[in-house]
C-alpha cells in the first residue's frame, strides 16, 4: 500500500539570484492576488491597483509625502539592519522611537520662545540620547544577565507608550490646552526646515540616506562593522578570534537606538509639530519589515522603504475614489510579506513528493533499510 | 452669422453645465475608528448616509475610516481637499491642528471640526452636549443598581470624558446618596478587549451597573454575558444586549451634517462653534428597557424635557468635588467655558483623577 505526502528539501544550492529575485517575485504574485481580490470586490482590477500603486505618486505633493514616511522607515531600518546581522533581534525599533519623540519634546518645549534654529542641534541630539538610552537597556539586560533581547525590547516598546501617554497627560501637556492630552505647538525655530515651502517633506530624509550610506560604508569597510558580521554568522568563531561579544553587542543596539531616537525626534519636530498621545502608526515593526524585504542591503532597504510607505497612502486613496475598506492596507502588507517568505522558502528548498510504504508486515528492520 | 449662433449656444450651453456643477457638493469625512464600531465612528457615518438620503444627487461624499490621530491625518484631509471636496469633516479631536493647518492652504473649502476647541476663517467646530444624555442614564442607573457600585469604563482622562463621568454621576447621586461611581482608564478609545477586561475589574469590584465611554459595544456585551446592567454610549446598543441594556447616551449627528452641507450648497456657510444638545437633537437617550419601573421612566423623561425646555441644567448648584469641598453653589450654575476645561471630579466618583 502506498500513501504518498509531500515534504520540504533542501535544495543542493542556493541561488544567489533567485534570493535578489525573491521580494520581486512577492511584489508580482501580490499584485496579481491583489487584481483577483479587486475583482471580486466588484472593482476594474487595472484601475483599482493603479489607484493603490500608481495615482498617490502621480503628483510631486504625493512624492514629498512619500518622503515623509519613508524618512522613519528608513533610519529605523537601518539601525535594525545592523543589529539582525549580527543575529541580535532587536524589536525594539518602536519603543527608540517613542522614546526618541519624548525626549526631543521635552527638548522642543525648553526652547518656545527661540528664535534661531541652532536649537534645533540640541533637540535633536536629546532625541537621539533618548532612543540611545533606551536601547542601552537591552544592552545591558543582554550582556549583564543574557536576557533575551526579543522579550525585553517588545516589553520596553509597552512602557514607551505607557511614558509618552503620561507626559502627554500630564507634565508636558498644553496648559492652555483646555486639558486635552497634547504639549504645546512647537515653535518654527524648532522645527526641522522643509525642503520646499510648499510641501510638507524636511530635512529628516537626508538623516535616512546618510545613515544607510554611514552606516553600509562602517559594515562593509570596516573592522567593526567585520567583527559584527562574523558575530552573526558564527558567534563561535567570533569567539575564537577574540572579538569581544558584549562590546559588538552594545555598539549594534546602541546605534540603532539612536538611529530610532533621530527618527522619532524628527517626527515630532516634522509633521506633527508638537508630542501628541500617538506618535508612530508603528514605523518601528513595519522597519523589520523593511529590513527583510530590502535583503539587507541599502539599495534594497531604500526600495523596501517606499513600497511599505506607498501601500499606507494607496490603502487611504482606494478609501476616498473607491470607497474600499482600510483593512485593505493591511490585506496588501499581508500578502506582501507572506509572498516574501514563500518564495524565500522555495528557493532554498523544493517540495518533493514523498512515497511510503504503508504495510504492517514490514519488520522494523526493513523499514530502517528504507528509510537510509 | 450662423458660427456666431453657435458660439453663443456652446456658451450658453457651458454656462448651463458650470451652474448645475456648483448645484452640487463633494463632502468629505475622516473618521478615527471603523465604520462598523457600534460607537463614536458608526454613529457620524450613520448622519453622513442621512445627507445623502436627503439630498439625493446633490450631494457626493466619501470617507476615509482608521485614520491615525498623527502625521498621517494631514495628509489624508489635504488629500480630501485637492480632491475637490468643498466640506470636510474631521471627527476626531486629534485631527485639530493638522485640519487647521490644511484649512490654511485650502481657503475655498469649508472645514467642520468636531470637539475641539481652534476656529479660523474657514474652520467651524461642533460638538454634542452629551453630558446632558450622561446626566439623565444617570437618574437610570442610581435606580437600578443594587450593590450601590456603578463601574465606568473611561478612555482619556480630557475634559469630555470627565464632563461625561461627572454629569452622569451627579445623576446618580440625585437619586441615591449612597451610590458611588468606579472609574478605570483603559487608554484607548477602541480596543474591544481591553474594554472588556475593564468591565470584568469592575464586575469583581461589586459593580452592578456599567457604562462605558470608549467606542465599541464590549463593555454591554460583558454584562449581558455576566447578568447585570448597562448603559451604552454613542449609539443605541440593545442589539448587542437585550437584558442588560438599560439605554444608551446617543449622538445624532444628522441635523448638523444637513444643514452645513445645505449651507455650503446654497453658499451661506460661516464658521460657527456650535456645541448642540438635547434642544437641538443632537444629544438624546436611546429607548428605556422595560426592565426599567415606570415611575423611573416617567421621572427621567420629565427631567428629559426640562432639559430641553432649559428650565435645568445638568450642573446647577449645589456642586461639592471629591474632598467635600463646595465649588458651584445652590442658585449658580456651571458656565460652557468652566465645562470646556473640565478637570475635578465631582462627588461621589470613586478613584482619583489621573493627572500631573
Amino acid at each position: 500500500m502506498f500513501n504518498t505526502s509531500l515534504k520540504l528539501e533542501k535544495r543542493p544550492s542556493d541561488s544567489q539570484t533567485m534570493s535578489y529575485l525573491s521580494p520581486l517575485l512577492a511584489i508580482i504574485l501580490t499584485l496579481i492576488c491583489g487584481g483577483i481580490l479587486f475583482a471580486l470586490l466588484g472593482h476594474d482590477p487595472l484601475e483599482a491597483l493603479y489607484t493603490f500603486f500608481i495615482s498617490p505618486l502621480t503628483d510631486a505633493y504625493g512624492w514629498a509625502e512619500l518622503g515623509i514616511k519613508v524618512a522613519p522607515l528608513l533610519l529605523c531600518a537601518t539601525g535594525l539592519m545592523m543589529c539582525f546581522k549580527a543575529k541580535i533581534w532587536n524589536i525594539g525599533a518602536e519603543g527608540q522611537f517613542i522614546m526618541g519623540g519624548l525626549g526631543g519634546s521635552w527638548a522642543a518645549l525648553q526652547f518656545l520662545d527661540a528664535t534661531s534654529s541652532w536649537v534645533l542641534i540640541p533637540i535633536m541630539l536629546t532625541g537621539m540620547a533618548s532612543g540611545l538610552v533606551w536601547a542601552a537597556i537591552t544592552a545591558y539586560l543582554k550582556t549583564h544577565f543574557k536576557a533575551n533581547e526579543i522579550l525585553t525590547t517588545i516589553m520596553l516598546n509597552y512602557i514607551a507608550v505607557n511614558a509618552l501617554l503620561w507626559a502627554v497627560h500630564g507634565p508636558l501637556k498644553d496648559p492652555q490646552g483646555f486639558n486635552f492630552p497634547e504639549s504645546a505647538l512647537f515653535v518654527d525655530a524648532t522645527l526641522l526646515p522643509l525642503i520646499s515651502d510648499d510641501y510638507r517633506l524636511n530635512i529628516s530624509i537626508f538623516f535616512g540616506l546618510f545613515a544607510l550610506v554611514a552606516v553600509w560604508t562602517l559594515m562593509s569597510r570596516t573592522w567593526v562593522g567585520y567583527q559584527i558580521q562574523v558575530l552573526g554568522e558564527d558567534a563561535k568563531a567570533a569567539r575564537y578570534a577574540g572579538f569581544k561579544e558584549n562590546q559588538l553587542t552594545w555598539f549594534a543596539l546602541l546605534t540603532c537606538g539612536a538611529l530610532a531616537g533621530l527618527a522619532g525626534v524628527s517626527e515630532v519636530t516634522g509633521p506633527i509639530g508638537q508630542l501628541i498621545p500617538s506618535i508612530s502608526p508603528g514605523y518601528g515593526y513595519a522597519a523589520i519589515i523593511v529590513v527583510f524585504l530590502g535583503r539587507m542591503n541599502p539599495i534594497g532597504l531604500v526600495f523596501a522603504s517606499m513600497l511599505l510607505a506607498l501601500t499606507y497612502m494607496g490603502g487611504e486613496m482606494v478609501q476616498m475614489e473607491m470607497a474600499l475598506p482600510k483593512s485593505l492596507t493591511g490585506l496588501f502588507q499581508g500578502m506582501l510579506l507572506f509572498f516574501l517568505l514563500a518564495c524565500d522558502l522555495l528557493i532554498s528548498y523544493r517540495v518533493v513528493l514523498v512515497k511510503k510504504v504503508l504495510d504492517k508486515k514490514v519488520s522494523p528492520s526493513a523499514t530502517i533499510d528504507a528509510a537510509s | 452669422m450662423k458660427s456666431l449662433k453657435t458660439l453663443v449656444t456652446a456658451l450658453t450651453l457651458s454656462a448651463t453645465v458650470m451652474a448645475q456643477a456648483a448645484d452640487n457638493v463633494k463632502v468629505g469625512f475622516v473618521y478615527v475608528g471603523p465604520t462598523g464600531d457600534a460607537g463614536w465612528t458608526y454613529s457620524h457615518d450613520e448622519a453622513r448616509k442621512y445627507v445623502v438620503d436627503q439630498l439625493g444627487d446633490k450631494v457626493e461624499t466619501s470617507y476615509v475610516e482608521s485614520v491615525a490621530e498623527g502625521a498621517d491625518a494631514e495628509r489624508v484631509i489635504r488629500n480630501l481637499a485637492a480632491k475637490g471636496h468643498d466640506l470636510i469633516f474631521t471627527t476626531s479631536f486629534g485631527y485639530m491642528n493638522p485640519t487647521l493647518k490644511v484649512a490654511k492652504r485650502f481657503p475655498n473649502v469649508k472645514f467642520e471640526h468636531a470637539t475641539g476647541y481652534k476656529q479660523s476663517k474657514n474652520v467651524g467646530t461642533y460638538m454634542a452636549r452629551a453630558y446632558q444624555a450622561r446626566y439623565l442614564t444617570g437618574l437610570v442607573a442610581g435606580k437600578m443598581t443594587k450593590s450601590n457600585v456603578i463601574g465606568y469604563v473611561a478612555s482619556f482622562p480630557i475634559p469630555e470624558v470627565i464632563r461625561g463621568i461627572n454629569a452622569f454621576t451627579k445623576g446618580v447621586r440625585e437619586v441615591n446618596p449612597d451610590a458611588t461611581v468606579k472609574v478605570v482608564w483603559v487608554s484607548t478609545w477602541y480596543d474591544p478587549a481591553k474594554e472588556r477586561e475593564a468591565a470584568e475589574t469592575l464586575i469583581l469590584q461589586k459593580a452592578d451597573v456599567l457604562t462605558q465611554h470608549t467606542d465599541s459595544a464590549a463593555v454591554i456585551q460583558t454584562a449581558e454575558a455576566k447578568g447585570i446592567y448597562a448603559i451604552g454610549y454613542h449609539s443605541d446598543m440593545s442589539a448587542y444586549g437585550s437584558t442588560a441594556h438599560l439605554t444608551s447616551a446617543v449622538h445624532d449627528w444628522r441635523p448638523i451634517y444637513l444643514a452645513k452641507t445645505k449651507a455650503v450648497l446654497n453658499d451661506t456657510w460661516t464658521k460657527e462653534d456650535i456645541w448642540y444638545g438635547i434642544k437641538e437633537g443632537v444629544t438624546d437617550i436611546a429607548p428605556l428597557n422595560d426592565a426599567i419601573p415606570a415611575d423611573v421612566k416617567a421621572m427621567v423623561l420629565a427631567k428629559k424635557a426640562a432639559l430641553k425646555a432649559g428650565t435645568i441644567r445638568v450642573f446647577d448648584g449645589p456642586i461639592k468635588d471629591q474632598s467635600g469641598v463646595e465649588k458651584v453653589a445652590k442658585g449658580a450654575s456651571l458656565s460652557d467655558g468652566d465645562l470646556k476645561g473640565f478637570g475635578w471630579y465631582v462627588e461621589g466618583v470613586d478613584g482619583k483623577l489621573p493627572k500631573s
